[in-house]
């Protein structure tokens, strides 16, 4: 198994590490058991922009650079524009994953997304995104269990 | 310290060793002048027979068992599949039954499991805290169905030593055959065919400085398994396949250096110690496998909140060579089943590292592992959503 160069950077060098202690969202999916847990904390402005995201996770290379690559890709963007963020960009912005490794991209989706549930639930809004289709790995681990 | 990657500090010698340079000069001269077929009539062939036989004779000694009793292989899985596949095959219709152990290497688990597909019942004997295979267990197991008790002589991720003579009395006392898997052990302890009781053993030369493609099976005197390579009838019939004479020629080499520097392994096991010493020093840690049956070299420890993945790729760019035994290094997102049989949690089985040493390294290497550690695993805890708080670490233990 080999990491993309741009992998391995974001994995040694992450970017938006830590903690927004007066966050506006914040989401953690993922599990110990599975070997990745990731956190996601959101700023967004009146006008809907994100303006700072930081993240914390536990996990392997992948799950760490797939975060750091996430983080990057919705700062400064605005809520609906950071929905839309599919683990397919977060795969192709770090120039590939190797196969065994689509989940943490996954996850990392879903962890942005997390946040931004908790930030309309915040204010007062119910909000469905629709899951996505990739198995994530919390889903692996229980079909690993049946 | 992350920039020093000019020195790098070789501490995975499990996974596989670099070939000792007196093993490629036994080596050499085989591929230039020693080339022919040892099965051919005329004078290439003939020096080659001898040099054959030489090595085998060198291997056996080195061994303890006849030289007839030395089949050479194409490397330790092969070794294993032959063993397993061997005595179930020639015991099936009378004899439907094999028992191994948990911690086995996939070598021989996928091979039981392979049978298991093809009818035969395999039991699969549990281990203790420590990684030692439960005796009373195996004892209840063991009936005149067993037609192969094959367990791990020393455990390629723990590092536990079985009680194999034990193992082989309580097989034996049943009537069926004792196969044990060496990869790990030859080459790191003293391996006496002469006294151990065993009726087949595994090796594998890549694990002792000869190089990767050379294994072999012992199979005592009189022991009847099927063939697994059918062909021209090499190996006295039984193992098919123009031997690999230059590689043969280095696994007996390899074997004589083993045992000459077995004296060393004492200082080995000296390093293992004092970096068990400095890996636990660090909150939050555990040793996973025995605390005194364990190979030299072998040192596993987990690390709570940070994962085994994360770590091995930072140690590598700190010019240091682990292992984990994290799902996340691992084709299949499982984390080791070796881990899981001694009762390790799953999150601790996660955050599990290697470190397997040799001859090779020193007291120097082992504070540089010990230093560079502390830093990864502060360093990944500090990014981890699970880490219950910031906590230093406190300062490097002295030395004793």
């Amino acid at each position: 198994m080999v990491y993309s160069e741009k992998v391995m950077d974001h994995f040694m060098n992450p970017r938006n590490v830590g903690e927004i202690p007066d966050a506006d969202g914040v989401g953690m999916v993922g599990n110990a058991k599975c070997g990745d847990i990731m956190q996601m904390f959101i700023k967004v402005s009146d006008k809907g922009i994100i303006e700072d995201v930081k993240f914390k996770t536990f996990g392997c290379g992948a799950a760490i650079a797939t975060s750091s690559m996430a983080t990057e890709l919705v700062k400064g963007k605005t809520i609906e524009e950071a929905l839309k963020l599919t683990n397919a960009a977060v795969v192709e912005a770090l120039e590939g994953l190797p196969p065994v490794k689509i989940h943490c991209s996954v996850l990392a989706e879903e962890a942005i997304k997390a946040a931004i549930t908790d930030y309309y639930k915040r204010r007062g809004i119910e909000m469905n995104f629709a899951p996505s289709e990739h198995s994530c790995c919390e889903r692996d681990c229980e079909r690993r269990k049946n | 310290m992350q920039d020093n990657n000019k020195k790098r500090i070789y501490a995975d010698n499990a996974a596989t060793m670099p070939v000792l340079p007196e093993v490629v000069e036994a080596m050499l001269p085989v591929f230039y002048d020693n080339w022919g077929n040892p099965s051919s009539l005329h004078e290439e062939g003939q020096r080659a027979g001898r040099a054959l036989e030489a090595a085998r004779t060198t291997a056996a000694g080195v061994l303890g068992c006849r030289p007839e009793e030395l089949y050479f292989t194409s490397c330790g899985t092969e070794s294993d599949n032959w063993a397993i596949k061997g005595a179930a095959y020639a015991a099936r219709n009378k004899k439907n039954k094999i028992i191994t152990s948990k911690i086995e290497h996939h070598a021989v688990l996928s091979t039981c499991e392979a049978l298991e597909k093809d009818g035969f019942e395999v039991k699969y004997i549990g281990v203790d805290k420590g990684g030692l295979i439960d005796l009373d267990e195996l004892r209840q197991q063991v009936d005149d169905k067993t037609a192969l008790v094959a367990v791990i002589m020393a455990n390629n991720e723990i590092g536990t030593i079985q009680p194999i003579s034990e193992v082989a009395e309580i097989a034996h006392g049943a009537g069926a055959l004792c196969f044990t898997d060496a990869v790990q052990a030859v080459g790191s302890i003293p391996v006496d065919l002469s006294k151990l009781g065993v009726d087949m053993l595994s090796l594998s030369g890549h694990k002792f400085g000869a190089p990767k493609g050379i294994g072999a099976l012992y199979i005592k005197k009189g022991v009847r398994i099927r063939n697994l390579l059918e062909g021209g009838g090499h190996e006295r019939g039984r193992r098919s396949g123009t031997e690999n004479l230059p590689y043969i020629v280095g696994l007996a080499r390899a074997l004589e250096i083993a045992r000459e520097r077995m004296g060393d392994m004492k200082r080995v096991a000296a390093l293992r110690d004092r970096l068990i010493e400095g890996l636990l020093a660090i909150p939050h840690s555990c040793l996973n496998g025995h605390p005194t049956e364990r190979l030299p070299g072998n040192v596993n420890v987990s690390f709570e909140y940070v994962e085994g993945e994360g770590m091995v790729l930072w140690l590598d760019k700190m010019g240091i060579s682990a292992s984990t035994g994290s799902a996340c290094s691992s084709k299949s997102l499982d984390p080791s089943h070796v881990l899981l049989a001694i009762g390790l949690p799953v999150e601790l089985a996660h955050g599990s590292l290697r470190f397997s040493l040799s001859h090779a390294n020193t007291e120097e290497d082992i504070e540089y592992i010990i230093a560079a550690t502390r830093e990864v695993v502060e360093k990944l805890r500090k990014m981890s959503p699970i880490y219950p708080g910031y906590e230093a670490i406190p300062p490097i233990p002295t030395e004793r």
